[in-house]
């Protein structure tokens, strides 16, 4: 589904090297994770994937679903099925969290070439979907993210997720700033959407989420590259042991 | 020569082909002689610093003129009753008849003593009031020289707003429309102005609120091309009663809207808001003092500028609280979104406060597109164009929250989406 080739990412206005050849391919259908400290360039990959300015690719590929995303927009991308939870969902005062979620449907759908979904259809899908998140109609009527509390503005970003069901999603520490039940709200809210053709890319810095939302693969980033690969038991043995012991072992 | 013969020379050049109407003549007389003696604006004057009076001042030059046409906005799904004027000129034949309505109208060019006989002292006093402590030149140009305009007295609660409809037919017309209203107390009225009167119009509309009545009033000035405006209105407010003020600016070359309002009563409230969107050639000034003098009161200032390609925009607001006007609450706030590194915008907010139990803020910021909201936008598949007019809505929506009827401001907000 997603295949990132020797990625080397550096910041635009300083030439700083963030992501050193990054490797990474996801398979249709599994959840990958990734974990590191601080610093070692796990939002720099989320937003370099999702197109977002401030980035220079020095080189590499990446590909979704075997087409090449890194010469295109970030709404074409979107539009092709990638997603990104953000860790810090962007209030927006003045619009409307239906005119968003309504234009973003439709912008898709429309780049897609489907016919867009009428305002009557439109209402019925986002009360079901916000119904199984706990989303209640009044933060519907609200400006997007406006005076969202922390658990709020995750969830609207899972709400948004389901309701654009992408190919490819990645989850920005989605954890951060949850207390455990909307953690758990949340990471239910994402299991629900795991699928056979859905992949997803779990960016976080504990384990706790991953008793939540249970990876096939774990992966652990240091110094803008991914230091080791392997299962589940990775992310348990960064719990118990820190990263320190880790980045030791690489070096 | 020097300054002042120069000054009087450009003012006897600017009134030359004009001739005073014999209609309130008495009145015309003093506004005449008052105008010789303040001349016409000057970049000297203080209130004059970053609007250059020029278009203004100068003889009447209508070349290359586009006339104004804009059938994209019509107010007629809200249900008005719609006056219309042709070139500056009143259309009673073509207006709905608003018999049976609790109110007055007459045309101030009909104006004989006879009929409307308020109107003989009301005309030009508020004008003449809003004269201190800063000379409105314009006003009292227009005062004395005014062709035509509507005296409405209100007494009741008017059932359907009424919707004056200017069109121009002509690409010749320099006007002056001078609109007398006057609620009495206990009575409402929505007023909307819209479409486009003239190559340049000078417009001043007296209005006095009397106790326990409200005034809503929508002024569209959407279809402007090359305009040159300059619009002056002059209110007053006794105890109880509310103005709601929303105007609305899409291109033109020159515009200069002057809101001058005393809360004279106590309990008064008094909003006043704007929203303009222009680009290139575009000077946009808002020129607003708001004197609070009873108790209690209330008054609003927002006003919202979005300006692109060399733009540029001015708000001048000032909020004068005097002594005895106890429990103020006054708040203004002025924004630009600047679109590219070309356009402008000036704001000089003034507080003068001598009452010491009041509540008075201000703030005014300038800036560029939210790029995190941009992106946010983008990364959810809406397309770069269409993110941004979704953001700039947003920048002017509080201004057109401040619309009391939200039938009116969601057909604006309809517009505005069509129109970017």
């Amino acid at each position: 589904m997603l295949k990132i080739t020797n990625l080397k990412v550096e910041l635009e206005e300083e030439s700083k090297e963030i992501l050193k050849g990054i490797n990474l391919e996801i398979e249709s259908g599994s959840v990958h994770a990734i974990m590191g400290p601080n610093g070692s360039g796990k939002s720099t990959l989320s937003y370099v994937l999702s197109g977002k300015k401030g980035y220079k690719v020095t080189n590499g590929e990446v590909e979704l679903a075997g087409e090449p995303i890194l010469e295109l927009e970030p709404e074409e991308r979107a539009a092709s099925g990638l997603f990104l939870a953000f860790q810090y969902p962007v209030e927006i005062p003045g619009v409307g969290n239906m005119t968003f979620l309504r234009t973003a449907m439709n912008s898709q759908r429309k780049f897609r070439g489907e016919a867009e979904l009428s305002a009557a259809d439109f209402l019925k899908l986002v009360r079901e979907k916000a119904k199984e998140l706990k989303i209640d109609a009044e933060m519907l009527k609200r400006p997007v993210n406006v005076g969202f509390s922390g658990g709020e503005k995750k969830r609207n970003e899972i709400l948004q997720m389901a309701l654009l069901e992408p190919k490819m999603c990645v989850l920005d520490e989605t954890d951060s700033g949850l207390d455990v039940d909307a953690m758990k709200l949340v990471a239910d809210g994402v299991n629900a959407l795991r699928d056979k053709g859905r992949s997803f890319l779990v960016i976080t810095h504990y384990q706790r989420l991953l008793d939540h939302i249970k990876p096939d693969f774990v992966h652990i980033m240091a110094d803008g590259r991914i230091i080791k690969s392997g299962g589940p038991e990775l992310a348990l043995q960064v719990e118990n042991n820190g990263y320190s012991d880790l980045l030791a072992e690489v070096q | 020569m020097s300054l002042s013969q120069k000054l009087s020379d450009d003012l006897n050049q600017r009134i030359l082909p004009l001739t005073l109407p014999k209609n309130n003549n008495k009145k015309r007389c003093e506004a005449l002689k008052r105008i010789k003696a303040m001349g016409l604006p000057s970049r000297r004057d203080e209130y004059w610093k970053y609007t250059n009076p020029r278009l203004f001042n100068d003889l009447f030059s209508n070349k290359n003129h586009v006339l104004g046409s804009d059938d994209k906005l019509n107010f007629d799904s809200i249900g008005c009753f719609k006056l219309i004027f042709n070139d500056g000129v009143f259309d009673q034949s073509s207006s709905d008849s608003l018999e049976g309505e609790e109110l007055e109208l007459t045309q101030i060019s009909d104006f004989s003593g006879d009929t409307a006989k308020w109107l003989e002292a009301f005309y030009g006093s508020l004008e003449e009031a809003g004269q201190h402590p800063i000379n409105r030149p314009l006003a009292k140009l227009n005062t004395a020289f005014a062709t035509d305009g509507l005296a409405i007295r209100v007494t009741g609660e008017i059932t359907k707003p009424i919707n004056i409809v200017y069109n121009e037919t002509s690409n010749r017309s320099d006007v002056n429309l001078h609109h007398c209203i006057k609620l009495e107390a206990g009575s409402s009225l929505t007023l909307i102005e819209s479409g486009s009167v003239s190559t340049r119009l000078n417009k001043v509309t007296e209005l006095e609120v009397a106790q326990d009545s409200s005034f809503h009033h929508v002024c569209a000035q959407t279809n402007n091309l090359d305009k040159i405006v300059s619009t002056h209105l002059f209110a007053r407010l006794w105890e109880n009663s509310v103005l709601k003020s929303f105007t609305l600016t899409t291109n033109g070359a020159l515009t200069r809207n002057e809101h001058v309002v005393e809360l004279k009563g106590n309990n008064g409230v008094s909003h006043l808001a704007a929203a303009c969107i222009g680009e290139g050639r575009f000077h946009h000034d808002d020129t607003v003092f708001v004197t609070h003098e009873g108790t209690d009161c209330e008054s609003r200032q927002v006003f919202k500028k979005v300006l692109k390609k060399g733009a540029f925009g001015i708000f001048q607001g000032k909020i004068l609280v005097k002594p005895g006007a106890q429990k103020t609450d006054g708040y203004q706030i002025s924004q630009s979104l600047l679109l590219d590194d070309d356009s402008q915008f000036l704001a000089k907010p003034e507080l003068e406060i001598y009452a010491d139990d009041v509540v008075c803020s201000h703030g005014s910021t300038s800036g560029a597109i939210d790029e995190e909201g941009l992106f946010y936008l983008r990364a959810r598949g809406v397309p770069e164009d269409t993110a941004k007019d979704l953001l700039i809505l947003a920048f002017l929506a509080e201004a057109l929250a401040e619309i009391e009827d939200t039938n009116i401001s969601e057909l604006l907000l309809t517009y505005l989406e069509r129109s970017l």
